[in-house]
């Protein structure tokens, strides 16, 4: 059996957008019959690039979450299709017959993920095909895996053990996009953004120094992380989860411990937390 | 038609280009025989590093197709309908004319009709012309190439060049560690590997590598700096702008304020000499001067210690920040990144940029450079890479037909008088004007004093100008000038030759459409740039040389600028001259036979492969940078243009001492008394900076505008419509792809501005729209606004004073200099405002 997936690494995505572009360039004007019709000159995003920024100055965080089609085993798309319209082939990509989804616009309304696009044109909805066309002729990667400057987009065939895929999904931490849709994708990904609480520690009587090895604890949900702050008293708790309170305690000897209370509505950036000498 | 697939080489990667029907259909990075590739290998601790065997492109090279089919395209020869060479010339309606189409004879007829003239009537020296600072790549038709051939050939006054990219570390770095023929950049040998294997700390100052990408090298050097996150290396960022490798990497971000950065820098010196963390057997055996630098740090000369609390008052930071940085680069293995291509940053191109460039060298010599883990380094050159096969770049006086011995004939220009790029308008405009400069000061350290002077005694001033590109309005200072310029009675004939519509192409008398790199034959190594920047392929994973194969026939008339060239050469009788009796299939051939290819590839090989890969020898020996000269030895790195090399000074640095310079011997010489640009480093508020008083009160934030990220420089942008798509380049609003401006929430509050607003930048020099986005990741008072906008879209063309609606922020930058005596440009000491555009 083949079944092909990516596995998409976050912390290895600069934002390049080197997977958009090559994936509008091999698809705008060129159609790949059975597999795919021309893209449009703009409008549709088949590999989709979205910028996350998080916390706050002068702490802020960058992100970017590659967005292909997901390939989903329980596809809805599949569902909402008519005579066989959309359908998932052999390697297990899931493709919309440029010819027979003539009309379906339920198919693109179908996509929680809103990865199929509609060509008002040519009366189809159309997505990512894993470059099925260009795999057919033996090659081995789509093109936005090809581009890609850091390896941030795995691609490979799950059910071989030998793939680099199939190795990393499963020696690391993967999830799912959007996991409560439940169409069981078979796109996953790793370092997805949570929250993180940032701060710094500052000591009242030494504010010429920053205030480096201050034990910062915080608990909460059934969590407790320890860390000291660093060379410039900074301090961070990252892969928490979103709309949760926490408690951070601040602890240093000759000093009053804080404690703070957070919640994880937005990521937080407690600013500077000034211990009083005892 | 089936599908043809040809090999071309682009400013940013190796490409295979798939053609049918005469229409380009898809760009992918070059497709190679894997069998060609040796990954070589960086073991680090236990950490094996190879790179993948295939190409990184830079993201614009994707939309390659998009721009060479851009209805954009300069099509045909036009000529402004109000422009009559034997009757009335309106050159004042230059920039709002409109055009026809003329055919090429006609175009041809006035282009050299109006050479004959002006040379009979004033003398050679009465033309001038110019390219821009890059090209198209292929070094048959690089512009150092035919434009200066030609030009050579009509005797004409050429336009130095400010050594843009390098400014402060050109005109003020040479002077303490030498370098002066990399134009103040430090060789980068090696230092991927000592960086992995050696060092435990990067401090990017004033540097974007993910974004600027060490110039060619597309983004062969992305995966490094994953590397580097892997191997835990920390990274501290010190930049206005959080920006985009400071995401990708997640440092320490320190943000001080514009036109500080020098003083933040002595602040460091001071805790290092106070706290006693500094090599003292380093700066007592490999530097001098040291003293007199002792002294103004602690404050003995000035009676102000340059103390963290006085560097924090400053810059906006806070001193203990400063500090802890300082006590951090001292007690790791601290690798110093000031710029792409290890020095270079915007912070060089700014008032007195000089000195912090200067202080970026001093800095890492009190900690001793060249050390194990101990560098300057950009994060973009330096992988193992085999400099034994010698292949000519742009750089190369040799891989120009211009310049090349391999040419039967060269034309010499007897020409003496000389054009400084950053005043052209003002000589033309308002002369006489002068400098200290001779443009890229590549050849000595006394290049940088020679004293110009236009008009010069026994020449012309310019009558004809004769502009190859057109990115003016989007790159250089205080541009509303140019427009002035160019509509000026003195410039009686304008011609502009070019690819592609840009902001100067519709301010010319006569346009001529010139064809790209793809649609001729031409010869290239991928970010081989040679002379200034020798072995810049080592920012490549491969050194990749291409046989550039012709995709397409020439679009609509364009031509090659070679035979745009020898036409007009023709008409003046100097055809022979200027081709040497060569084709430029010739020429290739030329610049193959005088390379080292033919020891491993016959030139038949080369043109039917296309392509030859030169991979790392199994015996390579790693040289890093100034590994050397930190173990008191010879140069052992390549670096070939370095004039001690190979003599018996070899263990020397390029100064005059040999040494580095905290107190500059070659500055003493020859300008003792500047106090702006002084002799051993200081830090001198800007001209235009926090403390402008009479200014800041009016124009209260700083502008920053650094190089962009999805256009090479004003290259792509304007011409590839599908950048138009992602936000960090243009947004989509009203039907118009607007040029963004970041500013900090706080600023924006108070302003009234919200995310996705057109927005006016202003100050007395100009006004630019944009469209805010309000974000966490600016220092609040900085405006972050990209240079290099290619598109100019006045309100009201032909007005110098017109509001810009395309994004040329260069608008409003200053027309001052680094300083007195060093004539670097300074975009990035800018005082502006910013409303709300309610029109």
């Amino acid at each position: 059996m083949t079944r092909l997936g990516m596995l998409i690494d976050i912390d290895r995505c600069n934002g390049c957008y080197n997977c958009f572009l090559a994936c509008r360039d091999e698809h705008y004007k060129n159609d790949y019959p059975p597999f795919s019709a021309a893209q449009p000159v703009s409008g549709q995003y088949w590999m989709q690039v979205r910028e996350v920024e998080r916390g706050s100055y002068p702490k802020p965080k960058l992100s970017y979450i590659p967005i292909p089609c997901m390939q989903c085993r329980e596809a809805p798309c599949i569902d909402a299709s008519k005579n066989g319209a959309v359908y998932r082939n052999e390697s297990g990509i899931v493709i919309i017959d440029p010819e027979k989804a003539k009309g379906q616009k339920d198919i693109v309304k179908a996509c929680p993920y809103r990865v199929i696009f509609w060509n008002e044109e040519k009366q189809i909805g159309q997505k990512c095909t894993f470059c099925a066309h260009h795999l057919d002729k033996g090659e081995k990667e789509p093109r936005c895996v090809e581009a890609c400057p850091t390896g941030a987009l795995i691609f490979g065939d799950l059910d071989d053990p030998q793939s680099d895929i199939a190795k990393q999904t499963a020696s690391r931490k993967t999830e799912a996009l959007h996991p409560e849709y439940d169409t069981n994708p078979t796109v996953r990904y790793i370092d997805l953004p949570k929250r993180f609480v940032a701060g710094e520690v500052v000591l009242k009587d030494k504010q010429d120094e920053c205030a480096r090895g201050v034990r910062v604890l915080l608990e909460g949900e059934g969590l407790r992380l320890e860390t000291a702050t660093d060379a410039f008293g900074d301090f961070e708790f990252e892969g928490l989860a979103r709309n949760t309170r926490y408690r951070i305690a601040v602890e240093y000897g000759g000093y009053t411990p804080q404690q703070v209370d957070v919640f994880t509505q937005k990521d937080v950036n407690l600013g500077e937390i000034v211990l009083e000498p005892r | 038609m089936t599908e043809q697939v040809f090999n071309n080489l682009t400013n940013c990667g190796p490409v295979s280009v798939y053609v049918k029907d005469g229409e380009i259909v898809r760009v992918r990075p070059m497709v190679v025989d894997e069998k060609d590739l040796k990954p070589w290998v960086i073991e680090a601790g236990e950490h094996r590093f190879s790179p993948p065997k295939k190409f990184a492109l830079a993201p614009f090279v994707h939309g390659e197709r998009r721009r060479i089919h851009s209805e954009e395209r300069i099509g045909y020869p036009m000529k402004r309908v109000d422009f009559d060479p034997n009757g009335e010339r309106n050159p004042q309606n230059r920039g709002k004319s409109g055009y026809e189409r003329i055919s090429w004879d006609e175009a041809l007829d006035i282009v050299s009709g109006e050479i004959k003239r002006v040379k009979e009537t004033y003398g050679g020296s009465a033309i001038s012309g110019m390219t821009s600072s890059h090209h198209n790549w292929g070094i048959v038709g690089y512009k150092m190439g035919p434009f200066a051939r030609f030009m050579n050939m009509l005797e004409f006054t050429p336009v130095l060049d400010n050594p843009d990219s390098w400014e402060g570390w050109h005109w003020g770095a040479t002077h303490t560690y030498g370098f002066f023929w990399r134009l103040g950049m430090p060789e980068q040998y090696d230092l991927l590997e000592d960086t992995l294997k050696n060092a435990e700390m990067i401090v990017l100052w004033s540097n974007d590598p993910d974004t600027t990408r060490g110039t060619y090298s597309g983004q062969e050097s992305a995966l490094w700096r994953q590397w580097v996150k892997e191997k835990g290396i920390k990274t501290v960022f010190i930049d206005p702008f959080h920006n985009y490798t400071a995401g990708f990497m997640d440092g320490k971000w320190i943000a001080p304020r514009m036109g500080t950065d020098a003083a933040m820098a002595m602040a460091i010196a001071y805790v290092w000499i106070t706290e006693d963390t500094y090599d003292k057997d380093y700066v007592e055996n490999r530097t001098i001067g040291f003293d007199e630098f002792k002294k103004y740090v602690l404050g003995e000369t000035d009676s102000q210690p340059k103390t963290p609390e006085w560097a924090g008052e400053e810059c906006g930071v806070k001193p203990r920040i400063i500090r802890a940085l300082a006590r951090e680069w001292a007690s790791k293995r601290t690798v110093l990144s000031g710029g792409s291509r290890g020095g270079e940053g915007g912070a060089c191109r700014q008032a007195y940029g000089t000195e912090w460039a200067r202080m970026m060298v001093l800095l890492q010599a009190m900690q001793g450079l060249g050390k194990p883990g101990v560098s300057i380094w950009g994060t973009t050159m330096g992988a193992p890479s085999e400099t034994d096969t010698w292949v000519p770049g742009y750089g190369h006086l040799k891989g120009r037909v211009a310049t090349t011995d391999l040419a039967g004939y060269l034309p010499i220009n007897p020409t003496k008088q000389r054009l400084w790029r950053l005043t052209l308008p003002d000589a033309i405009l308002n002369p006489p004007v002068s400098w200290y400069g001779e443009g890229f000061c590549g050849q000595s350290l006394e290049q940088q004093f020679k004293h110009f002077e236009y008009p010069m005694e026994g020449y012309s001033e310019v009558k004809l100008f004769y502009r190859y590109g057109g990115s003016f309005m989007g790159t250089m200072s205080d541009t509303s000038k140019w427009v002035r310029m160019y509509q000026s009675p003195k410039l009686e004939f304008v011609v502009n030759q070019d690819c592609w519509y840009n902001s100067e192409t519709n301010m010319a008398d006569i346009i001529l459409p010139a064809c790209t790199n793809f649609e001729r034959n031409d010869f290239g190594e991928w970010a081989a740039v040679g002379g200034y920047t020798e072995h810049g392929s080592s920012g490549c994973n491969y050194r990749v040389v291409v046989y550039q194969q012709k995709c397409l026939e020439p679009l609509w008339e364009s031509k090659s600028d070679y035979q745009i060239f020898a036409l007009i050469a023709d008409r003046l009788g100097m055809e022979e001259q200027f081709t040497d009796g060569k084709t430029e299939e010739d020429w290739i051939k030329t610049f193959f036979h005088g390379s080292d290819l033919p020891k491993h590839i016959s030139w038949e090989d080369f043109v039917r492969k296309g392509y030859h890969i030169i991979n790392v020898n199994d015996d390579y020996k790693p040289t890093p940078s100034l590994r050397w000269f930190y173990e008191g030895r010879k140069c052992d790195t390549p670096d070939l243009q370095n004039p001690k090399r190979k003599t018996e000074k070899a263990g020397e640095l390029g100064t005059y001492s040999g040494k580095i310079e905290f107190s500059s011997e070659s500055l003493k010489a020859h300008f003792p008394d500047d106090d702006e640009r002084p002799v051993s480093p200081r830090y001198i508020p800007s001209w235009e900076g926090h403390r402008t008083e009479g200014l800041v009160e009016k124009y209260p934030f700083q502008l920053l505008s650094p190089h962009p990220r999805f256009s090479f420089h004003c290259h792509y942008d304007k011409h590839t419509d599908w950048l138009d798509d992602i936000p960090i380049h243009r947004i989509k609003k009203d039907g118009y792809a607007w040029w963004p401006a970041r500013l900090h929430p706080e600023d924006a509050a108070v302003k009234g501005i919200h995310n996705g607003d057109i927005v006016r930048l202003y100050n007395d020099r100009g006004s630019v729209l944009c469209i805010a986005v309000v974000t966490e990741r600016v220092r609040p008072g900085v405006i972050h606004c990209y240079a290099s906008s290619a598109k100019y879209d006045p309100l009201t063309p032909g007005k110098d004073d017109a509001v810009d609606m395309g994004g040329c922020i260069n608008i409003l930058t200053p027309s001052r200099m680094l300083s007195r005596n060093a004539p670097g440009m300074t975009p990035n000491s800018c005082l502006i405002d910013i409303e709300k555009w309610e029109g």
